[in-house]
Parts: structure tokens; sequence; C-alpha cells
């Protein structure tokens, strides 16, 4: 017997055991494919990782589960084969995203669940039908039934069961109920109506009209705060409250964990390893001893100055970049459960179209403050390859990642908040001229925002810490490698003398344009590997003021680190990441050349 | 004739008809279909979207669109059904 083949499955049929799969697909029958599809937002991925255990993501904005997941479920002696399908509105596609989701319900299915919001019938039910319509056997979640009848919407399931023609069973994701009857009743599945298009919402509306009967409700607290949220003055400062208010906790939490947590763990343990270490080296001067372990700091092991392997490369992720990035993705996961990243969406988007992006490009943004690798990567959940780019282009050269800023900070903190403020100001400044510049010269036109605005609601910190964990895992793998090849390769470039003389060769430049001393061409430089690194190394250079802000500029534009070289590349193709690198050394010098002769007039 | 853009916060509408092609499209996809009554709930300053409440549930429409929706105000708020 054959079975269907796995999305992307090299092999012509399945033979009885699958070699790319680590469970055993049998010659019988038990095996069952069940496809789980729904709008947006209504609990779908919650509902998934309820049935199949697999850790999954339930998220408020649109566009996180493009792509699909895959679980198992084993009940009865059948064993299901559970695809979690993109989120879609219609199989009319009006994105990738529902374009995917009809592909994969073309390929058939043995059991269809179709997600249902109860607190939205009427517009669920329009990708419901379509469903039906394709004949397969199918079963309806209708979720959020607690929501629902919280809001005074009544639904009569077995009204609703007559009238579509299949199972329907009343369900809470996010706590469990009701999923053991789903489950149970998977095996009852069977096509339901088949309504033509043309007739299709006056089905619906007769539908609605006999299953479902809505009491008149009085306008609640979180009615009050959704409309202020998306109100132009009470929006505007509740969005300032919740940037200021998140800057604020990323920062307590960064600290805190620094401080109490991985400054003490490095220091307590590693080191005296190192110290060990050390001598069985070969002393200091050895070569393993100054690969591995650095250079001493005044007499002894400096985990940020030494620059060896162990020790500044071990150091600057684990203890001084890692806490920010925690903190930041367990606020913006937070806010994303919350659900106020769409009333975000809503605030930004007339800032947004001035570049030639709208209200959903804020998601990439904040994410690229974070790390810009996953900002980047994020950029997929917008529609034309015009907006990618530009959104990608203006995330590798203005929006400064969380070890940026770290190091940001730590080269202009001691002069005073307002050189901070100036770098961060010119970013905001390089990132909208750029946008506009971009916007106006880039072929195309970019679409518009239309995006439905869930309801607050209160987060499941399981799902965050599932999330963050998630995110946090994909950050270790990626930076901790580059950070290690980074110092490597820094500490072969500036004792081979390789820096040196590219340093000399664009000398001129920089002191023409930058009004910096040459021998920043050096660190500069070296920011395409480890920006960190450079700054660390601008430091003990004494520079002015004015000149350290136009270097920490120019560095903090220039090339991204070489995890976001790669992930451009693989994002945009060659041609479109030489275009970005182009553009951003262009950006980078112009934006020092002013700001050095903006300061050069103050002075 | 009005537009889904013009009308002012807190008034209610029906919509009698979609801009053609794809935003169209992505309108009705999420419900918004002629003859169905909304309630504007705001506008953001410099051409910024519309937030709409339809069946209860709040949808932000990008400006531009939101100027190719075509409304007949109602004169008296509807008692939400």
């Amino acid at each position: 017997m054959l079975f269907n083949k796995c999305a992307g499955c090299p092999l012509g049929e399945c033979p009885g055991k699958c070699p790319f799969s680590t469970l055993e697909i049998g010659g019988d029958t038990d095996n069952k494919k069940v496809l789980l599809v729904g709008n947006p937002n209504v609990g779908k991925s919650a509902l998934f990782t309820r049935l199949t255990g697999v850790h999954a993501f339930s998220s408020n904005y649109p566009g996180t589960t493009v792509g699909f997941t895959e679980g198992y479920l084993r009940f009865e002696g059948v064993r299901y084969r559970l695809i979690d399908v993109p989120g879609a509105y219609t199989l009319e596609p009006t994105n990738e995203a529902e374009d995917v989701a009809k592909r994969i319900l073309e390929e058939g299915a043995d059991v269809v669940v179709i997600t249902v919001d109860a607190t939205a019938l009427e517009r669920n039910l329009n990708l419901a039908l379509q469903v039906l319509e394709m004949g397969l056997p199918s079963v309806i979640a209708l979720n959020m039934v607690d929501e629902a009848r919280h809001e005074g919407i009544n639904i009569d399931v077995e009204a609703l069961e007559k009238a579509l023609g299949v199972p329907v069973v009343g369900t809470v994701a996010v706590t469990g109920q009701g999923i053991s009857e789903l489950i149970s009743r998977l095996k009852d599945a069977r096509p339901g109506i088949a309504v033509p298009a043309a007739e299709r919402w006056n089905r619906i509306g007769e539908i609605a009209a006999s299953a479902q009967t809505i009491e008149h409700r009085h306008h609640t607290v979180r009615d009050r705060i959704e409309d202020l949220s998306v109100h132009p003055g009470w929006g505007a400062l509740l969005g300032l409250f919740a940037i200021l208010g998140s800057f604020a906790a990323v920062r307590v939490i960064g600290e805190g964990l620094i401080d109490y947590l991985l400054d003490p763990l490095f220091n307590g343990i590693l080191m005296p390893i190192f110290q060990w270490l050390g001598p069985l080296l070969g002393g200091e001067g050895s070569l393993p001893f100054r690969v591995l372990l650095g250079m001493l700091v005044d007499g002894r092991i400096d985990p940020e100055l030494s620059f060896g392997l162990l020790t500044t490369g071990l150091y600057v992720p684990l203890v001084m970049v890692l806490p920010y990035v925690v903190a930041f993705y367990g606020v913006l996961s937070f806010l994303e459960d919350v659900g106020y990243l769409p009333r975000f969406a809503v605030l930004f988007d007339a800032l947004l179209h001035k570049v030639g992006l709208h209200g959903f490009a804020i998601v990439p943004n904040l994410l690229g403050l974070g790390c810009n690798v996953p900002g980047i990567m994020a950029t997929r959940i917008l529609e034309s390859r015009r907006e990618r780019f530009i959104a990608s282009t203006l995330i590798s050269v203005a929006v400064p990642c969380a070890g940026l800023q770290a190091m940001i900070i730590g080269a202009l903190g001691d002069l005073g908040g307002r050189y901070v403020l100036a770098v961060y100001g010119t970013l905001f400044v390089a990132w909208v001229i750029l946008g506009r510049i971009m916007h106006k010269f880039l072929p195309g036109y970019s679409p518009e925002l239309v995006v439905e605005i869930p309801p607050y609601r209160l987060p499941a910190f399981k799902g965050i810490g599932m999330k963050l964990w998630f995110r946090i895992k994909g950050f270790l793998m990626e930076a901790i490698p580059m950070v290690l090849a980074g110092v490597l390769v820094a500490n072969l470039l500036s004792t081979s003398g390789f820096m040196d003389v590219v340093s000399a060769l664009l000398s001129p430049l920089f002191r023409g344009v930058l009004g910096l001393p040459p021998e920043t061409a050096g660190p500069i430089l070296l920011g395409f590997l480890r920006k960190d690194i450079a700054v660390g190394m601008l430091i003990p250079m004494r520079l002015q003021p004015g000149q350290m802000v136009v270097a920490v500029v120019t560095l903090a534009m220039t090339f991204p680190c070489i995890a976001t070289f790669i992930v451009l590349w693989k994002e945009l193709g060659v041609k479109d990441m030489l275009k970005t690198i182009g553009i951003m050394i262009l950006a980078a010098l112009a934006a020092g050349g002013v700001l050095n002769f903006l300061f050069a007039l103050a002075s | 004739m009005t537009m889904l853009c013009t009308l002012a916060n807190g008034q209610t509408a029906k919509i009698t008809a979609l801009p053609q092609g794809m935003s169209g499209r992505r309108l009705e996809a999420l419900g918004l279909r002629p003859g169905k009554v909304v309630t504007k709930v705001s506008g953001m300053p410099f051409f910024g979207p519309v937030t709409i409440v339809l069946d209860g549930r709040q949808i932000a429409i990008g400006h531009g669109i939101c100027c190719k929706v075509s409304v007949e105000p109602l004169a008296e708020r509807k008692a939400e059904k």
C-alpha cells in the first residue's frame, strides 16, 4: 500500500520504512494524514501543540507559521501525522502563506481539522466552507468557546454540525478543554456540504443566523483599552510607554543576568581553569597561549580585552551579549502574545509608508534590535521582493543589534549620554533618509496594510518560555561559532600585518572624509568580522568625543557581522546582497562625513 | 459617494462596494463585504491606517485602500447586533 509522500521527499514512493524519518511508517492502514487548517490567530498552533506535544509556536502576528510544522499523535492504534498548515483567510490566495495552505490541501489528506474561532464565526466559516468544498473528510474544532461565551456569543454546536454536515467539537486550546473529544472524533471525519463560491456568503449568513445567538454586551475595560491603542494621541502615548517600558525591562533583566549570574559564573568557574591552563600551554607569549587565552592585560587575563578564543571569544557572546538577547526576546515574545504587535503596526504604518514599507515591517525592524539575523529572516512576512530588499537593507545598515548597542554604550557612555543619543539619532535619521531614497528609486510599488487586530489576551507563560528558548537556541548556534571564528581571524589578520597595509591604503579616506586618524581604519575594517571587538580596539585610541561618535556611527552602519552577511546572501541572493553592501558603504561614509563636518562646525 | 477613509470617528456605515483586484479580495477574506455594517474607531495622522470594527473585531486598513471602499453612512448609530 502506498501513502502520500512527505513534502519534499526524494523517493518515488514510500517503502515500508521511511529512511528519512525516525518513525516507522508501517505497511498497514494505521497511518492517517491530518491537516490542521484555519485563519491566523485562531489558536491553531496552540491546538497543534495540544494534539502532538511537539513544540510549535502560537503567536499573534501574521506570518509566524509560514512554512509548516509536523507532529504525530497516537490514538486507539492509529498513528496520525499532523501537519500545521499556515494560517489562511481564504483559499483564493492573497499572500504566500495562503498559497502554501492551498497547495498543501490540494495534496489531499485523510482528515482535515478546520479550526474555527468561535468569536468571529462568519469570517471563519468563509474558509471552512472553501475547505469543505474540496470534499475532504473534515472535523471542525470550534476554538475559543470560552472567550466567545464571555463576549456574549453562544453557538449551538449541534445546529452547526447539522448545517455543515461534519462533526463539530467545542475546544479551548489554551487550557486543553475539548481536546480529548476532538481526538476521539477524528475517526468520524466525513465530507461536508459543498457550497458554490457565488452562494457562499449568503449561506454563511444563514448558518450564522441559525446556529449563533449574540447577546448585547456593554463596553468592557478591555474594549476601551483596545480602542485607545489605535487612537492617534493615546495610542502613540501607549506605544511610547510600551517602548520605554520594554527598554527599561531589557536593561534591568540584562544587567541583572550579567551582574548576578553570568559574570560571577565566568569569573568563578572558567577563570581559575584558564589560570591553571596558562602554564600548561607554555606560558605567556607562546602561540597556543596567545590563540586560546590571548594577551595579559596588567599582568592578568582580562576576559574583555585579552582577545583569546576561550577568554574574549566566550566572554563577549555569553556574558556581554546573551543576557540582552534573552531579555530582549523575552519582552518581545510577551508583547507578541499579548497581541500588542499589530497595534504597533498601526502606529508605525504612516512612518513605514514613507520608506516604501507598511506597518507589518515594524516586526522585522524590532527583531533586528535584538539581532539582525532573525530580523532579516522575518522580512519574509512582507509580500513583495521590493519590500524585503528595502527592509533587509535598512535593518543591516541602520538598526543596531543588542551586541552593537552594548558596545555603543560601552564606548560612549562614559563620555556622556548626549554622545550615545547622537549615535542613535544619526542611525534613525539615516534609516529614514536611506528608506526614502530607496523608496523613490527602486521600481515597483509597495502594497498597503490590511491587518486584523486580535483582542488583547493574557499570554500563556509556557508558550512564551518555549518561544524564548527557541530563539535563544538559534542565537547561540549562530553566534558562538561566528564569534569564535571572528576572534581567530582578527588575531591572524592583526598579527600578520595585513591590517596595517590596508589601513595605510585607506587612511586618506579616513582622514579626509571622516576626520579620523589612520589607525582607526584597522578596527573599522575588522568590524566586518566583529563589531564589538572593533569598538573595543577604538577605546584605547583616546579619540576626541566627536571623533569617537563618527567612528562608532561608521562602524555601526558598515558591514554587519558575518552572520548577517550570510543571511543577507541567503535571503536576497548574491546580486541584491552586493547592492545592499554598496548602499551600506556609501551610507556609512556619507553619515560619517556629515557628522564630521557638523562637529567641525561646532568646535 | 462617501469613502471609508472620510468617515468621522465613531461613525457607522454600510459597505456598498469594495475595490477591484487583490486589495478587495483581501478585505473580503477578512469578512468585509458589501452590506456589512462597520464602525470607524480611529484614523492615524499623516495618511496612516484607519481602524474599523466589524462584527466586534478590529481591522486596520491602509489609508490608500480605505479611500477606495465606498460606504453609505448610517444616520443613527445602529445597536450592535
